[in-house]
């Protein structure tokens, strides 16, 4: 008697779990990213011919609980039109009762993949605040994305930077009447992915559950997330994530340069940083627009708010501002005292 | 005009005006033409002038940090090269400082002068 092996039986599951897209005008190429509740393929347009992200929940339960959190997941990428968020292009239910969205399939690296590539401070910054201006944007529709990591951001062939998995979203104000009563508490269990290495990061699966469950990814994640003080999670929450990525971005030792190992000790940054994941979060900064702001400051050479600065500090921070101009100057002086030297001789 | 920063042209004219007289100043220190310091200060300023005009026309037009270097240096050696022709030597006191001068105004126009509207910042 011969024994499937387990690898064997492990591609016959997956076989049998792969989502029958007939009736749709989609045709699945591949798993590209599994999560708890669902999994992310890449699949093909037919009408429009073009690669999507499908990504399709595990159990065919087409009024379920999972299946509205998917669907909502959906809207909430509907509400968040922004070339810094990654759009959604359909939802509907796939004639195994499974629902699904898709949405835009992005080539790219995730953020922690591709900094190694990127050996500058200021460019990393800029990067930093590309993904600042997405995460204001979804503020300003009143949305939380509440599990903001560098494993969740992808940045595209051409450089575009994308927020992804939305999946543990909140809706803060009632814009969208039917998600918030999806989700009366606005808490969601999150569930790692298992992502392939195909490079794409799927969307994460979310559970509802109820007041002090814990959210989020450890490391990035607010205190008050780890708490599970639903109460307190607003947009302070997505700050400090942000800024416990700006410490990531800073810090990454992968490929810096011993100019940039320089740079991560920069006062002015390590008090954005230290502002940004304040564990109280009165004292953080008030808006992600705040933030951006004092990084941008900060590439611009100019004082940021989360620091008070001492005289000497200006006067560094004025001649790193000014170093070509003073050392012209310096070289003008230094010619006319040798003149005036030689002239006496 | 982003805030605070000055056309480049007025940038070129004030900083040239500025450095020449300096320039001229220090002829001071050199007794031998003390005697004729206003003359020379006068000179040296209009000829700081024209370099500060010409370089702040020129980083109007040419938006990069190291041709408007090189522009003032050029400017700044041929001028102080016809000062010096004139008065028939001090070249190397004349045409090293004035060079100095140029590449300053140089740097300075492209680095602190304001793009007009619709040119986007110069090169940092």
């Amino acid at each position: 008697m011969k024994f499937l092996s387990d690898k064997a039986v492990e591609r016959l599951r997956q076989n049998a779990n792969l989502p029958d897209l007939s009736g749709t005008r989609y045709q699945l190429i591949e798993c590209i990213a599994r999560g708890g509740m669902g999994t992310v393929y890449a699949a093909r347009d037919e009408t429009l011919d073009r690669r999507v992200a499908l990504k399709v929940l595990d159990v065919s339960v087409a009024d379920g609980d999972l299946a509205r959190r998917l669907n909502r997941e959906a809207r909430v990428l509907a509400l968040l039109e922004h070339p810094g968020i990654v759009p959604v292009h359909d939802v509907g239910t796939l004639s195994d009762g499974r629902v699904f969205y898709t949405m835009k399939f992005v080539e790219g690296q995730r953020l922690d993949k591709f900094i190694e590539t990127v050996t500058s401070l200021p460019d990393r910054l800029r990067l930093f605040l590309r993904i600042c201006d997405a995460v204001a944007f979804a503020h300003a529709r009143g949305v939380l994305h509440r599990d903001l990591k560098p494993a969740n951001v992808m940045v595209g062939a051409f450089g575009e930077v994308l927020v992804m998995d939305w999946g543990l979203a909140k809706i803060l104000r009632e814009q969208s009447a039917e998600a918030s009563e999806d989700d009366p508490n606005g808490t969601m269990l999150h569930t790692p992915p298992r992502p392939n290495d195909g490079g794409v990061q799927s969307t994460l699966a979310t559970q509802a559950t109820g007041q002090g469950t814990v959210m989020g990814t450890p490391g990035y994640m607010s205190p008050e997330q780890a708490r599970g003080d639903i109460a307190q999670v607003d947009e302070r929450s997505d700050i400090f994530s942000l800024g416990a990525m700006l410490r990531f971005l800073c810090s990454n030792p992968a490929t810096a340069t011993n100019r940039n190992r320089k740079s991560q000790v920069d006062k002015s940054l390590a008090a954005i940083c230290a502002k940004a994941t304040e564990t109280n979060p009165a004292n953080r900064y008030a808006t992600v627009t705040d933030l951006s702001a004092d990084v941008s400051r900060h590439l611009d050479g100019l004082p940021v708010s989360a620091r008070e600065e001492t005289i000497f500090d200006k006067a560094i921070r004025f001649y790193r501002r000014h170093t070509v101009a003073i050392l012209l100057i310096a070289a003008y002086l230094t010619m006319r005292i040798l003149f005036l030297i030689f002239s006496r001789r | 005009m982003k805030e605070g920063l000055m056309n480049k042209v007025l940038l070129g004219l004030l900083l040239g005006a500025v450095l020449g007289a300096i320039d001229g100043l220090t002829s001071w220190f050199t007794p031998a033409v003390r005697a004729q310091l206003a003359g020379i200060v006068i000179g040296s300023t209009v000829k700081g002038i024209i370099a500060g005009i010409a370089i702040g026309f020129f980083a109007r037009k040419v938006h990069s940090l190291a041709l408007g270097i090189l522009f003032g240096l050029a400017i700044g050696f041929v001028l102080a090269f016809l000062v010096a022709y004139l008065q028939h030597g001090y070249y190397f006191e004349i045409i090293l400082p004035g060079s100095l001068v140029g590449i300053i105004v140089g740097y300075a126009t492209q680095r602190y002068g304001a793009a007009p509207a619709g040119i986007p910042a110069t090169t940092r």
